[in-house]
């Protein structure tokens, strides 16, 4: 099945006569047939990066037309259609892909000692049609009548063809729609994986619980994203085909849309929270020296997030006045329990610990802080009377950029400076690193403290000019944005650096517990050569650290892979 | 011995009188004048109860957060890695697990009973109203019609914000809807918003307690001028709003 990037063990003496001058595919042609899961990862991971810093520019241009209450950067229209696209880049082509599909395809085969996904071909034209879908969402800002401008949540009737005439909305929905159908891609390979290739003695309550943080990701992914492209289309129904969902003069139902749209829209946002909080749990036990704590609550608590998720939606809509407030009050209030369990279990972790804090570590408890602020904020909105006061104002955007930056970004990038060394063999620069961290921990508190005051005092979300009383928290706010962006471009330089000053990382720089630090540096194309024995969730720490194993010792040398 | 008891005791006292002190300053506080945490007070009775429910969930927050970022400081300074030795090797811990678990469950079902209560103040609706204001948003402006005066005070032009005017102390009943697209018809000095939906038809009471004058949104992303949605709302009292209306309707027939 992977048979295109592994010439060298096809060359073999049943090689047949008519490929003997079959050449190695190479460079750009070897990257583009590649089904390899570690290739496709990375081709993920990168590609939503080069998204982020798009999205990130918009935002800093953004942010400077708010600098002055009438700025003249944008036009307005602009404006509306930034706001839509730095949201729709961010939400759809950068968090969650560069999560469920980025690290989920390098790492989970090799966390479970799988040699790839199940289905390696699906895996790739699920790439294809991110990158193409994520592309065309893109593409309009070069229509004339210019990019959707409508907001990422796409509410209609104001996203119909009637106030939003022109391509730009046609293409966003087909970009959605794409993307939308790789994420389904994505999850139904991903599931099949964790479910039936994992190697022996790797039962499921061994998995590291970066994989089962994957797993509940990808089905809250197939709960959720079939509903998404069916409002999708019959969006797009009524724009081309005359079709009459989300019309009141066609005997439509305007805040249908909202329903839909939101039923996937929360799960949504744990589709892009529960990943990042698997990578948090894998880095936050390797650097304080010791195991998780309460593992298993940890898997229940995901399983309760992922339950109640599906039951919150109309939190987005109590403002609506159509929906039932103490129901939707009451799940919305509750799903912080299992969160809170989250944290607690991070900092009960690091109790008792040797933590060391590199800049993996440092991105890690960062993000907790983040969370933290982010999660108390999310319960005061889940009560309704709050809400009414502060949604769609500033509150909000506030509310939801600390817990997405939070886990997006700051859980990400724990995730991508602990995990870097296993995708490329070099280590990434600490000093980099540690400016990168400080830098854009700084300019994420001055950014976003300020707009929760701004809300309270009534400054309206998706707005490009306002009242002039609004004047200094927003120039506080754009200054942290500043911060921020130049933080975040040290990433970049820490990946310059790294690529011309390589320093090997050897096969496991961080002392791992996990079964991807039992093979090389990168790994080879088959993922092991071979494997150690599966006996507890920490396989390699207990390999290297007999003395303090958690394994049960094999009393009969029976061969466990029997349950 | 019994010396040492006694020190013993005096110091148990010494440490309990901190908490202490902490916790009856916070039933005083409560009772009297919490700071408003950076929320308008809400000028109408329903927005009011609002601004207690976020005093309420802003201490509480305190509380939670304090401990959590507590913990989690102390953790970081505490146990930063020291040398090469391999700490005890901690699983879990069972009583622990379940007590982080029950806390916050308590802590959630508390926010959400006094949720509710506030959540009928607010969204109850007069059976018979002292005043009825239609509310009909459109892009890009409002329209007040005031039904029984037969006062219309509608957006004329980009600048020309319409004002809404209310009696204070008595309570109005709003009938909100659209004419086009979402809207959010925000006034945050009252400390509330509702969307205008097409196709749905909202009702909502507002009983303003002072005099005031401040500016209304639109909230809602509803296209190219939504940032320029505005509206004044007037505060006045019962004999200058009918002075207002006679205005308004003299200036209608004239
Ligand atoms: C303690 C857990 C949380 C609670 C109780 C909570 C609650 C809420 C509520 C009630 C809203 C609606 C506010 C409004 O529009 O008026 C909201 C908005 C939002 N939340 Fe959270 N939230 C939590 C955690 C999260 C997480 C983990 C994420 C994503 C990583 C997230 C992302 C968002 C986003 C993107 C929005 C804005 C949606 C929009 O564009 O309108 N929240 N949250
Ligand atoms: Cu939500
Ligand atoms: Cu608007």
């Amino acid at each position: 099945m992977t048979t295109l990037h592994e010439p060298e063990l096809l060359l073999g003496a049943e090689q047949p006569v008519e490929q003997g001058e079959h050449r190695e595919p190479g460079g750009f042609y070897r990257w583009v047939t590649s089904v390899d899961h570690k290739v496709i990862g990375k081709n993920y991971m990168y590609t939503a990066l080069v998204f982020f810093f798009i999205a990130g520019l918009m935002a800093e241009l953004m942010r400077t037309q708010l600098f002055n209450p009438n700025g003249h950067v944008v036009s307005l229209q602009t404006y509306n259609a930034l706001v839509t696209i730095h949201g729709s880049i961010m939400l759809y082509l950068f968090a969650g892909p560069i999560a469920f599909a980025g690290f989920a395809n390098y790492l989970v085969p090799i966390m479970i000692g799988a040699p790839d996904m199940a289905f390696p071909r699906l895996n790739s034209l699920s790439y294809w049609f991110y990158l193409f879908g994520g592309t065309t969402m893109l593409f309009g800002f070069l229509t004339a009548s210019g990019a959707a401008a409508f907001g990422w949540t796409g509410y209609t009737p104001l996203s119909t063809a009637t106030y939003s005439p022109g391509p730009g909305a046609d293409l966003w929905i087909a970009s959605v729609a794409m993307v939308g159908f790789s994420g389904i891609f994505s999850a139904v390979n991903l599931v099949t994986t964790i479910f039936y290739l994992r190697a022996p003695g790797m039962t499921m309550f061994r998995m590291p619980l970066f994989v089962w943080s994957m797993l509940i990701t990808g089905i809250l992914i197939l709960i959720a994203f079939p509903v998404l492209t069916a409002a999708l289309v019959m969006l797009y129904a009524d724009r081309h085909f005359g079709a009459h969902f989300f019309t009141v003069s066609g005997g439509g139902v305007p805040v249908m849309w909202q329903n839909l749209f939101w039923f996937f829209g929360h799960p949504e946002v744990y589709i892009l929270a529960l990943p990042f909080f698997g990578m948090i749990s894998e880095v936050v036990p390797v650097f304080s020296r010791k195991p998780i704590f309460g593992y298993k609550g940890m898997v229940f608590a995901t399983l309760a997030i992922a339950g109640l998720s599906t039951g919150v939606w109309a939190h987005h809509m109590f403002t609506t006045g159509t929906v039932l407030l103490p129901f939707f009050s009451a799940l919305s209030l509750l799903i912080a329990v299992p969160t809170g369990i989250k944290v607690f279990t991070w900092i009960a972790t690091m109790w008792g610990g040797q933590v060391k804090f590199n800049t993996s570590m440092l991105f890690a408890v960062g993000f907790i802080a983040a969370f933290v602020m982010g999660g108390i904020t999310g319960v005061m909105l889940a009560s309704p009377p709050i809400d009414f006061y502060t949604h769609d104002t500033y509150f909000v955007v506030a509310h939801f950029h600390q817990v997405l930056i939070g886990t997006t970004v700051f859980a990400m990038l724990a995730g991508f400076y602990y995990w870097y060394p296993k995708f490329t063999g070099r280590l990434l620069h600490e000093g980099i690193g540690k400016a990168h961290f400080w830098i854009s921990f700084i300019g994420f508190w001055i950014t976003y403290m300020p707009q929760y005051l701004l809300g309270l005092r009534g400054m309206p979300r998706w707005v490009g000019v306002y009242s002039p009383n609004f004047t200094f928290l927003n120039r506080v706010s754009t200054v942290g944005a500043y911060v921020l962006g130049i933080g975040m471009a040290m990433l970049i330089v820490n990946l310059y650096w790294s690529w011309r000053h390589p320093v090997p990382a050897g096969d496991n720089p961080w002392d791992g517990h996990t079964l991807e630090w039992a093979t090389s540096s990168p790994p080879p194309a088959h993922n092991f050569h071979s494997l150690p024995p599966v006996r507890s969730t920490r396989p390699v720490w207990d390999m290297n650290h007999p003395e303090h194993s958690d394994a049960v010792p094999v009393v009969t040398g029976g061969d466990e892979s029997a349950e | 011995m019994s010396r040492r008891s006694i020190t013993n005791r005096r110091r148990w006292r010494r440490r309990l009188r901190g908490p202490a002190v902490v916790a009856a300053a916070g039933t005083v506080l409560a009772a009297c004048k919490l700071p408003t945490f950076g929320a308008y007070t809400g000028n109408t009775v329903q927005g009011n109860a609002t601004f207690h429910l976020w005093q309420g969930f802003f201490v509480a927050s305190i509380f939670v957060g304090g401990i959590t970022f507590a913990l989690l400081i102390y953790a970081i300074i505490r146990f930063r890695r020291r040398g090469d030795a391999i700490p005890k090797q901690v699983h879990g811990n069972t009583p622990l697990e379940i007590f982080y678990t029950a806390v916050p469950i308590l802590i959630v079902a508390v926010l959400f009973f006094f949720t509710v209560r506030v959540e009928n103040k607010v969204d109850a609706v007069a059976k018979k109203p002292a005043l009825r204001v239609d509310v009909t948003a459109f892009q890009w402006g409002w329209k007040f019609v005031y039904p029984s005066y037969h006062v219309t005070e509608i957006t004329q032009g980009p600048t020309g914000y319409p004002t809404l005017v209310l009696p204070v102390g008595e309570t109005s009943t709003f009938r909100l809807v659209s004419n086009d697209v979402v809207h959010g018809f925000d006034l945050p000095n009252f400390d509330f918003s509702r969307y205008a939906l097409p196709g749905v038809v909202n009702y909502f009471d507002f009983t303003p307690q002072h005099d005031a004058s401040f500016v209304g949104r639109c909230s809602h992303l509803c296209g190219l001028y939504h940032a320029d949605m505005l509206f004044y709302v007037k505060v006045v009292s019962a004999s200058q709003f009918m002075t207002w209306i006679h205005q308004q309707q003299g200036r209608a027939s004239a």
